[in-house]
């Protein structure tokens, strides 16, 4: 990265300034009077936690949300952004932290639906090819959404974005789902933009990732800024500090004693692909003992989401000694028959698929457990009444367990921010005291201070003896908690190695598919980008 | 020039709660215009359509013997539209349950017995279930889409009962009338009290709105039923099936609708005929959504929905309309509700010129 060879033009008028932005949601003030100004052909961040109104800030600016008061100034003129049409129209481009795509229909479709006049299809499959092809994002423009990734989803956002020449393009957490290689393929993208004279407004968590790109920084906590800074002057615990208002807890693995018993093993596993854009799995082995973390690792998309399906039982499959829990063959037994072992399951999206963002918590809590608290939640016997007394009361102490922020005693879960919805739905899993823990990506979008919390209760519930599987893609996280570290790719898992002896490269490489001898060509496609 | 709907950021109670009588309101407006259009006192109109049959006990009494079958239907449906489960021929599954229901008192008229009554609503209920899990077993295995199917054995329903009526069950002491047996006094449902004209379905109707209620309330069957219409991929994670609860909400909303079938058939007709239904079944879907598929409120939307049936005959008599203008009625009810839900949820926003595209967000 080229830095500080912008700081300049902070003299110079603003491309975007906005004064005294407010937003109000009731009687909650998501933003107050928030004085921002960005600079042509700068990276500037944007911190902060959870529920400190970032998004909302950003949505403003993008025209989803209408402005409680204050004024948005374009180059020194005070504009009226009414949606994104008008945002676009002026210039700015956004990618979504939470996507806004058509899951019915291709990548180049949705790329043509956010684009204006009447472009055929065909060019706009070749523009976007060659844009992912060119800022590393590869991408099939005929592949259809409901059968990407995460990750591959969020390409297709930072790729209609670009296709769009905006003038300020702002990010949502863009890096989260991306590799190591991917990100800084990403980070050369937005060097590119910079020195094209473009502005970028970059929301990250990663503080790191934030030093090393940012040229300026402000920071916000309960919808106000709290500090302005140059990020490179600052440590990343200072940055922590600005953020969350105090120290950010370190995670500490002390005490993780030597593994126990198996818990979870899968032997020989394979199973097809059920749709024609799913992964299939392939010949997986894993063992999982009490008392570990074991982490697997690998770009999304690659049969993690097909994994974690397995291992808790809503897809089932045909070897019922594929799947091992505590001593019991389980492939054919259902995820209800798997949480009475006491296993406790997080899945990657937590809308529609961990919770039903409709209703509100102390549903979402009956959602997960109205089997294996049975005589807690329910009674009448067969009639099955729900004691909303008793589940009011857990879902209270999960709340208070977990520092789960919410507007009312019991919201909807859709009103919650991504954090706060996660601690929750973690928090559901690790108030029974599982024997067997399966998360797929538990900080994904999540803040620092949300997630190192999260991340400090999976490791205490290993030492306390239970097998922890965490999905992720989140390096920094998988080393930061795994005693073993596995590596998923196309389907086929590498086999676990201690983390201690593990690194980065050769994650990387096992990312590419170099396990074995068996993804050269893979590899050499990757390379081929 | 384009109408765009955009969704609004909080969602008024207030409104929510409104919506349908508002959609009523606007109902009596649109009436009062086509009565003007039609050249008639829209004051006397509309007194005639929708007071006049509560003026009077007998009426009263027509008014909850038609609305029995609609809230009967339209709570076994709620139960259906809530789990996201489109099942449109609770027509089809009346006809085919008061057929099953039938068996004993037309088949078998010799045998009279107080057991008669009660398995007569048995086999009617299986008879609406079974008819009903045709097309659950189409969509569960084949996904076959259910409104297709279900509206299509609709009609499938009418004609085996029309064939039925005027072939093999025609009443042999009956001149040649297309129409089964009278029922002998064990097969007639009786009255709740002795003097009207109510009888036991519109008892049965109000037990299963509380049931049903209770279920969807405090259950964890309710819950089920909610969270696999919200998403299909929670209730899995939930560890409910979306196969199994296919199953469930339409034999649940199939037996009802054959009771209800039963108790019209045993209740008010007290044979088969070749029409045995105006459009209860169809009708009940505007009920269950004008009760916002709450089965307490579909009690009330019944009620109502019944008036319009009552209204049209009236009004036909008092003022000379023809009764057409009961389906009108109930068209304009059901477009009023819909539209009032929608402007609850969305704003409308006029979009001058083309260039600009809607918000992808």
């Amino acid at each position: 990265m080229s830095g500080g060879d912008v700081t300049t033009e902070t003299t110079q008028r603003p491309l975007l300034e906005t004064r005294g932005l407010t937003k109000v949601f009731g009687s909650l003030r998501a933003c107050d009077g928030i004085d921002l100004a960005i600079a042509p052909g700068e990276v500037h961040a944007l911190l902060g936690e959870n529920g400190a109104g970032k998004s909302t800030l950003v949505k403003m600016l993008f025209g989803v949300l209408d402005p409680s008061g204050g004024e948005i100034l374009w180059k020194g003129e005070p504009v009226r952004i009414g949606s994104p049409g008008e945002a676009r129209a002026t210039g700015v481009g956004m990618v979504f932290q939470h996507f806004s795509l058509f899951e019915a229909l291709t990548v180049a479709e949705n790329i043509a639906l956010a684009l204006d006049g009447n472009v055929p299809i065909e060019r706009i499959s070749e523009e976007a090819r060659r844009l992912s092809v060119e800022y590393g994002l590869p991408l099939d423009p005929s592949a259809h959404v409901a059968d990407l990734s995460v990750g591959e989803r969020q390409r297709i956002e930072i790729v209609r974005a670009l296709l769009q020449n905006p003038e300020l393009i702002i990010l949502d957490e863009p890096t989260s789902v991306l590799t190591p290689q991917e990100a800084d393929k990403l980070f050369e993208t937005l060097a590119k933009l910079k020195a094209e004279g473009r502005s970028v407004l970059y929301i990250s968590h990663r503080l790191e990732e934030v030093q090393r790109i940012c040229d300026r920084a402000t920071v916000l906590r309960h919808g106000k800024v709290t500090g302005a800074c140059d990020p490179r002057e600052e440590t990343p615990s200072s940055l922590a500090r600005m953020m969350v208002g105090g120290e950010v807890p370190q995670i500490s693995d002390a005490g993780l004693g030597e593994p126990g018993e198996v818990l979870v093993e899968i032997k020989r596993l394979s199973a097809p692909s059920r749709s024609p854009f799913a992964v299939a799995l392939r010949d997986i082995d894993l063992t999982v003992r009490a008392g570990e973390v074991v982490a697997i690792a690998g770009v999304a998309g690659n049969g993690q989401s097909e994994l974690f399906d397995v291992l808790s039982g809503e897809v089932r499959v045909s070897d019922p000694a594929a799947v091992t829990i505590r001593g019991k063959e389980v492939g054919r037994r259902g995820i209800t028959e798997r949480r009475l072992m006491s296993c406790g399951f997080v899945p990657e999206e937590r809308h529609g698929h961990a919770a039903v963002p409709t209703m509100p918590l102390t549903s979402n809590l009956i959602l997960s457990r109205h089997t294996s608290d049975r005589e807690t939640f329910l009674s009448g016997g067969p009639v099955g009444l729900i004691n909303t007394g008793a589940v009011a009361r857990v879902a209270k102490r999960i709340s208070e367990a977990m520092d789960v922020r919410k507007s009312g005693e019991d919201p909807a879960a859709g009103s919650l921010s991504g954090g706060n919805l996660q601690k929750f739905i973690v928090g559901r899993e690790l108030d029974r005291k599982p024997l067997v823990l399966v998360v797929n990506q538990p900080t994904w979008g999540v803040d620092a201070g949300a997630a190192s919390r999260i991340r400090q209760a999976l490791i205490d519930l290993a030492k306390s003896g239970s097998a922890v599987v965490v999905i992720s893609q989140d390096l920094d996280e998988v080393f930061e908690i795994a005693n073993r570290i596995a590596v998923i790719n196309e389907g086929r898992l590498s086999p676990p190695e201690p983390a201690r002896t593990m690194t980065r490269e050769r994650i990387g490489l096992l990312m590419g598919g170099f396990h074995d001898g068996t993804g050269q060509g893979h590899a050499e496609a990757i390379d081929a980008h | 020039m384009r109408i765009e709907l955009k969704k609004r950021d909080g969602l008024s109670s207030l409104f929510s709660v409104l919506s349908p009588f508002i959609a009523l309101g606007l109902t009596l407006i649109a009436g009062v215009i086509l009565f003007l259009f039609l050249g008639k006192d829209p004051v006397r109109a509309l007194y005639s359509f929708f007071i006049e049959p509560l003026t009077e006990v007998w009426s009263l009494h027509e008014l909850a013997i038609k609305a029995a079958p609609l809230i009967l239907i339209a709570v076994g449906l709620s139960v259906c539209f809530r789990s996201n489960n489109w099942n449109i021929g609770a027509e089809g599954q009346f006809i085919i349950g008061a057929m099953a229901g039938s068996i004993l008192p037309v088949l078998f008229h010799g045998w009279e017995s107080p057991l008669v009554l009660p398995l007569m609503m048995i086999f009617a209920m299986i008879g609406g279930a079974a008819y009903a899990a045709i097309p659950a077993f189409l969509k569960a295995r084949l996904n076959t889409n259910e409104i297709l199917t279900s509206l299509m054995l609709v009609y499938v329903a009418q004609l085996f009962l029309d064939w039925t009526v005027r072939g093999p069950w025609r009443n042999p002491e009956g001149f040649n009338f297309p129409e089964t047996r009278n029922f002998h006094d064990y097969a007639v449902l009786p009255r709740i009290i002795e003097t009207g004209k109510t009888h036991w379905g519109f008892g049965f109707a109000l037990i299963a709105a509380l049931v049903l209620w209770f279920v969807m309330r405090r259950t964890l069957k309710g819950f089920e039923i909610t969270v696999l219409g919200q998403s299909a991929r929670a209730g899995r994670f939930a560890g409910f099936s979306d196969k199994k609860m296919v199953y469930f909400a339409f034999l649940l909303s199939g037996a009802l609708a054959g009771l209800a079938g039963i108790s019209e058939v045993s209740g008010s007709i007290e044979q088969l005929r070749p029409v045995i239904s105006p459009g209860y079944g169809f009708t009940a879907i505007i009920v269950a959504f004008l009760g916002r598929l709450n089965p307490l409120g579909i009690v009330a939307a019944g009620l109502v929905l019944a008036l319009t049936y009552l209204g049209g005959e009236a009004a036909q008599i008092s003022i000379g309309i023809t009764d057409k203008v009961t389906r009108l009625f109930q068209g304009l009810l059901l477009f009023f509700v819909l539209g009032c839900d929608t402007l609850i949820h969305y704003r409308i926003r006029l979009v001058l010129g083309a260039a600009q595209k809607g918000s992808a967000a």
